[in-house]
């Protein structure tokens, strides 16, 4: 949380102090830390070369390739999207907000199997623009187009919620200023907007990112599971985890789960260092 | 765009050539709305007004009847009580852990705070599938914690305790991050107040700090609850998947889109999205209420 508030330490009750943090540290320990531990162990439960021949796969490495393909059009789409939607919505006042933030965080309480089922019934077999498709000989199911629309419905509101809160209490007054002085408006976005949110917009970035390369409930409902082809590295795991090949699927999971580590200490150092230039209610 | 007509020349003050616009967005000098928000809505059309109005239209080609039958029918059923009733069930036992987790974040220093309160969010960077399997792993007859339970008689895995210990790591960060910043704030003056005034640290808790906390409380669990209601990848590893007994409603949606209906998993989505509508409506209600209660 914010850096500046320092707990306090002096209570009347250090017996029950010690006890309470004690039952912190095992809740957490038990419940969060241990599946860690057990994807980093059982990955390398058979050796290290046998981890690294898992990793090496041609599956595995299409895997990675189609994750990282699916996250590199998937996040910028929907970082684009997060600045206009901020834009208009901070720095202007207009009828219909609270209803355009409403429609932005939908995707938020929706279920990841739903966000993909949407795109089946629009484009599957039997969807709305099925035959059209098929005529035309265009897939989005079964392959990359519809797990890149899958992660983009799932990602969608990460950029967005980093950055409207903290434009809306930055206002408008310095591009206004700007403006004024005879700057054209972007060279206002450039030279002030961009700089004022651009630790926000790395920490919606970082936040979209983690969650499209580890989505598994969307983009397992629109892959078909072909191995190799439309198995993102979420979706390679439980396809090895389903044939009985743990250490495989726990060698992908390792690199999943650093991804995750990754994602969590940048994304700690992000609100130690600019917690102030980050939006308040950035939790979600 | 007819914003970018004023874009030369900005005046400060009045520009009587917008005032046709102004009934829809109050007057401003910097430019880019109409592209902006153009980019804005043609971007969530697609991406989510399209989809979700398919989702909403699909289901009712099976008629009123149908549609009843799809959701009535008793694995559906089973599947929607189960998702519902251990989300509630988690999320409610995510309250208790989520107030000690945040009360030692933010009240005492020790060593090595700073770290736990990072892994807190530990749940949400994991990706789902991930947890899902190391869950397994270690609550399965064969894992370290599924055998200690197995001695003593109790099946973790692939039961519905299963479920409910994965929906629980699921949801604790929701109730954390909720909790902290009210904790932080708390005027602590309060607190010294009721202890000036004879209160013990029992009373102090049950009367001067829940009640603070419980707007948040509530947002904290229903979160946890929500996300809950729909997960997938951390569950349906652990979960068994026995029709009728471990078989979640996320699940049953894939399932019925395996058998190409269509309209069966429309049915199950769009009823899961009302439903959770419907609980979210509640609760904004009960955190109005709370809200104003815990005004002197």
């Amino acid at each position: 949380m914010t850096v500046e508030a320092r707990p306090i330490s002096k209570t009347r009750l250090p017996g029950l102090a010690a006890l309470l943090v004690l039952a912190s540290a095992i809740v957490m320990a038990v419940l969060v830390l241990a599946p860690l531990f057990v994807v980093f162990g059982d990955a390398f439960s058979k050796g290290f070369s046998k981890y690294l021949a898992s990793i090496r796969d041609p599956d595995a490495v299409a895997a990675v390739k189609l994750t990282l393909l699916v996250a590199a059009i998937a996040v910028p789409l929907n970082a684009l999207f997060g600045i206009a939607a901020a834009w208009c919505i901070a720095k202007f006042e207009f009828r219909g907000k609270s209803a355009l933030l409403t429609l932005i965080d939908l995707p938020f309480s929706m279920s990841p199997v739903v966000s993909g089922l949407v795109w089946v019934l629009l484009f599957g077999a039997q969807g709305w623009f099925g035959t059209w498709l098929i005529d035309h000989d265009v897939k989005i199911i079964f392959a990359t187009t519809g797990l890149v629309l899958a992660t983009i419905l799932v990602t969608f509101p990460f950029v967005a919620r980093e950055l409207i809160p903290l434009m809306q209490d930055q206002g408008a007054d310095e591009e206004a200023a700007a403006l004024t002085l005879g700057a054209s408006g972007l060279t206002a976005f450039w030279k002030i907007t961009l700089p004022n949110i651009r630790w926000a917009l790395l920490y919606g970035v970082l936040l979209c990112n983690a969650r499209a390369m580890g989505e598994f409930g969307a983009v397992s409902v629109v892959s078909g599971h072909i191995r190799g082809l439309t198995t993102t590295l979420p979706l390679h795991v439980e396809v090895l985890y389903n044939d009985y090949d743990f250490v495989g699927a726990f060698a992908a999971a390792s690199l999943l789960a650093s991804l995750g580590l990754v994602t969590l200490v940048l994304k700690t150092t992000l609100e130690w260092r600019h917690a102030g230039e980050l939006s308040a209610n950035r939790r979600h | 765009m007819t914003d970018q007509a004023i874009l030369p020349r900005p005046t400060l003050g009045g520009a009587p050539a917008r005032a046709r616009r102004s009934r829809w967005v109050e007057h401003s000098i910097l430019p880019g709305f109409g592209v902006s928000l153009g980019i804005t809505l043609a971007y969530l059309g697609a991406i989510v007004v399209l989809p979700l109005i398919a989702l909403a239209i699909r289901p009712w080609e099976l008629g009123l009847e149908g549609v009843w039958h799809a959701l009535a029918a008793p694995r559906v059923a089973a599947a929607l009580r189960l998702s519902f009733g251990l989300s509630a069930l988690a999320a409610l036992l995510n309250a208790p852990l989520g107030i000690l987790i945040a009360w030692t974040l933010t009240r005492y220093d020790f060593l090595g705070r700073r770290v736990l309160d990072a892994l807190v969010d530990l749940p949400f960077a994991l990706p789902t599938a991930v947890a899902g399997i190391a869950l397994t792993a270690i609550y399965a007859p064969t894992g370290p914690l599924g055998a200690l339970a197995a001695k003593i008689g109790i099946k973790t895995a692939y039961s519905p305790l299963g479920i409910f210990i994965a929906l629980v790591f699921i949801g604790l960060p929701f109730v954390v991050r909720a909790l902290q910043p009210v904790l932080q704030d708390l005027d602590r003056e309060v607190e010294e107040a009721a202890t000036t005034l004879g209160a013990n640290s029992l009373q102090r808790a049950v009367m001067v700090i829940l009640p603070a906390l419980a707007p948040s409380l509530v947002s904290g669990v229903s979160l946890a609850f929500a996300r809950a209601v729909g997960e997938y990848g951390s569950v349906v590893f652990i979960a068994g998947n026995l029709p009728g007994k471990t078989e979640i409603a996320p699940l049953l949606i894939v399932i019925k889109l395996e058998q190409y209906d269509y309209a069966g998993a429309a049915a199950i989505g769009l009823a899961m999205v009302a439903i959770s509508f419907g609980s979210l409506i509640l609760i904004n209600l009960l955190q109005l209420f709370l809200a104003r209660r815990g005004k002197p």
